[in-house]
């Protein structure tokens, strides 16, 4: 489904990404895992369009997506979920996934009907399947930051992706947190039949989550294989794991 | 959030409102109802670039230039041409928002305060074409004794042409502030990055959201004429758009009808103090530190946030 050839990134002389290589198959659960710096945030905004790529080529559904604006990636079928908290502060809940569903339905130049006739019905599944409806009309800004990050998840589904690109989406959680998140993110590929691409600092929850694992280090991909092959490999136990 | 929006109780207050407002110039003497239609004039130019400021989070820093140039658009067609009276009515709107159109397009290429720094350049230059170009606009002297249809010729009657014309443009951009495209240009103002990851094409929203705020100024530049009689360059000169900006803050730019009561705190304080000190800016000035240091949200939102705070702490 996606497929990343030898993607190269530098900013100002610096090489956050020099080679790059992913492949990504539909209904996967994807990791990408390697030490602070190693790229992977790049990658992902990379394959977004949030940044241009140097060299290499990104391919999304045979199709190359390499350059595109962000959103022509996102209409293609790929959405991101941001490491940082970036939802629309001001908004409530409930508007902050409206708006990424009136997008994907190409209904955001309606100047003259009310929005809360539009994509209320999707907006209120995704608030079912994420657990917010009952935080539904809080202002998004008010949120902790854990409901925040899974807001952020639900605000990239309003776009019915086909693969999700989730950046270190339990960053900052409370274990209790962290877990209802795992969940939600088996259920997404499970019920939903959603593609999963996302990267972690959490061994425990990479290892037992994910279908494949690439390690990153240095902006080189060391290998991508399965978590067993991976745990195994002497490279990967140098470069990360530390010989555990 | 409110559903199921439109009930009684909800219109009623506002229904109440307009209905005293027709009933005010039997009470007020002709200058009262004159500075009334000035406030409602300058009110629906605060609110029309609320759309960008406010709601948008645009740095729309000359909006007068669009204001202007509906009222010249309008002016000129009356006293140059043979048309009928409804072309330049219909015309200067159009006309303010293919200016905004083509600055704009410019502009939304620029981001925040680039974005103004290249309209006020944009904006002066029309300014200057207006104040120079004597053969066609008379230049500093401007264009006076604009003859007006005679069915809103009186100072009564156009009161209640503006009145009217307000409330309506009022409806049309409050429902285009709860619509999916207000949704998601006060989205853009939030997270234009956010925006752009979900699909939205960040420019093109802002660029047809300052279409439709350029083509509310223009209306406001017609009621100008109606209420003045006259147009002269100083509509399009930054100082004004610098005033408008004001209004909005003043009011609280991120309610939708803040700007109509910064307009009316600003008409009359130019008016009543204006009278006293030339230097009435000055107060102005001092209104603005105050505002900007205990009401950051505007009075407007100042009140909101009261009235909403007393309504949580009742629940």
């Amino acid at each position: 489904m996606l497929q990343v050839e030898s993607l190269r990134k530098s900013f100002d002389g610096f090489l956050a990404v020099e080679d790059a290589r992913l492949t990504v198959e539909k209904g996967e659960i994807v990791a990408v895992i390697g030490p602070n710096g190693a790229g992977k945030t790049t990658l992902f905004k990379l394959i977004t369009g949030h940044l241009k790529p140097d060299a290499g080529r990104i391919l999304f559904q045979e199709n190359e997506i390499s350059g595109l604006p962000p959103y022509e990636v996102c209409r293609k079928g790929i959405s991101l979920s941001f490491q940082v908290v970036n939802v629309f502060s001001r908004m409530s809940v409930f508007e902050n996934i409206q708006v990424a569903v009136l997008s994907h339905q190409n209904k955001t130049k309606r100047l003259f009907s009310p929005a809360e006739k539009h994509g209320v019905e999707e907006t209120e599944e995704i608030l079912r399947n994420v657990g917010l409806m009952d935080r539904a009309d809080r202002v998004s800004g008010s949120l902790s930051h854990g409901d925040q990050k899974v807001l952020e998840i639900a605000i990239a589904l309003g776009n019915r992706p086909e693969l999700l690109i989730l950046d270190e989406p339990t960053a900052g959680m409370s274990p209790e947190e962290t877990s209802v998140t795992i969940d939600l993110i088996h259920r997404l590929t499970s019920d939903l039949g959603l593609t999963i691409l996302f990267c972690e600092h959490d061994m425990e929850l990479v290892f037992s989550i994910a279908h494949r694992i690439m390690v990153m280090q240095h902006g080189r991909s060391i290998i991508q294989a399965d978590p067993e092959t991976v745990r195994r490999n002497e490279d990967v136990q140098t470069a990360y794991l530390g010989g555990t | 959030m409110q559903k199921g929006s439109f009930s009684w109780k909800r219109i009623w207050p506002y229904a109440a409102l307009f209905i005293a407002l027709l009933f005010l110039p039997m009470a007020l003497s002709r200058f009262y109802v004159y500075i009334t239609a000035v406030i409602f004039v300058t009110a629906l130019l605060a609110m029309s670039l609320n759309i960008v400021v406010g709601h948008g989070g645009l740095y729309q820093f000359h909006h007068a230039a669009f204001y202007g140039v509906g009222a010249y658009t309008f002016a000129l067609i009356l006293t140059k041409t043979d048309l009928p009276v409804w072309i330049a009515f219909a015309a200067a709107p159009v006309a303010a928002a293919l200016t905004g159109l083509l600055i704009g397009w410019f502009c939304v290429r620029l981001s925040k305060l680039y974005f103004g720094m290249l309209q006020i350049s944009l904006g002066s230059l029309l300014w200057a074409i207006v104040f120079r170009w004597y053969s066609l606009t008379g230049g500093d002297d401007g264009i006076h004794g604009i003859s007006i249809p005679d069915a809103i010729g009186t100072i009564n009657r156009s009161y209640y042409f503006i009145l009217l014309v307000l409330a309506a443009c009022v409806v049309v951009m409050y429902m285009i502030y709860r619509s999916p495209f207000g949704k998601t240009l006060q989205a853009i103002r939030d997270n234009p990055e956010r925006c752009e990851a979900v699909g939205i094409h960040v420019r093109r929203h802002q660029l047809l959201g300052i279409v439709v705020a350029t083509f509310f100024a223009g209306i406001a530049g017609v009621l100008f004429v109606v209420v003045e009689g006259s147009v002269f360059p100083d509509l399009l000169f930054w100082v004004l758009s610098l005033e408008v900006f004001i209004m909005c803050l003043l009011g609280g730019w991120f309610t939708f009808a803040g700007p109509i009561l910064g307009a009316a705190i600003t008409v009359s304080l130019r008016t009543f103090v204006g009278t006293y000190t030339e230097y009435w800016t000055l107060i102005l000035g001092v209104i603005l530190i105050l505002l900007i240091f205990f009401l950051p949200e505007g009075v407007m939102g100042f009140i909101i946030d009261r009235v909403q705070g007393k309504k949580t702490l009742e629940e």
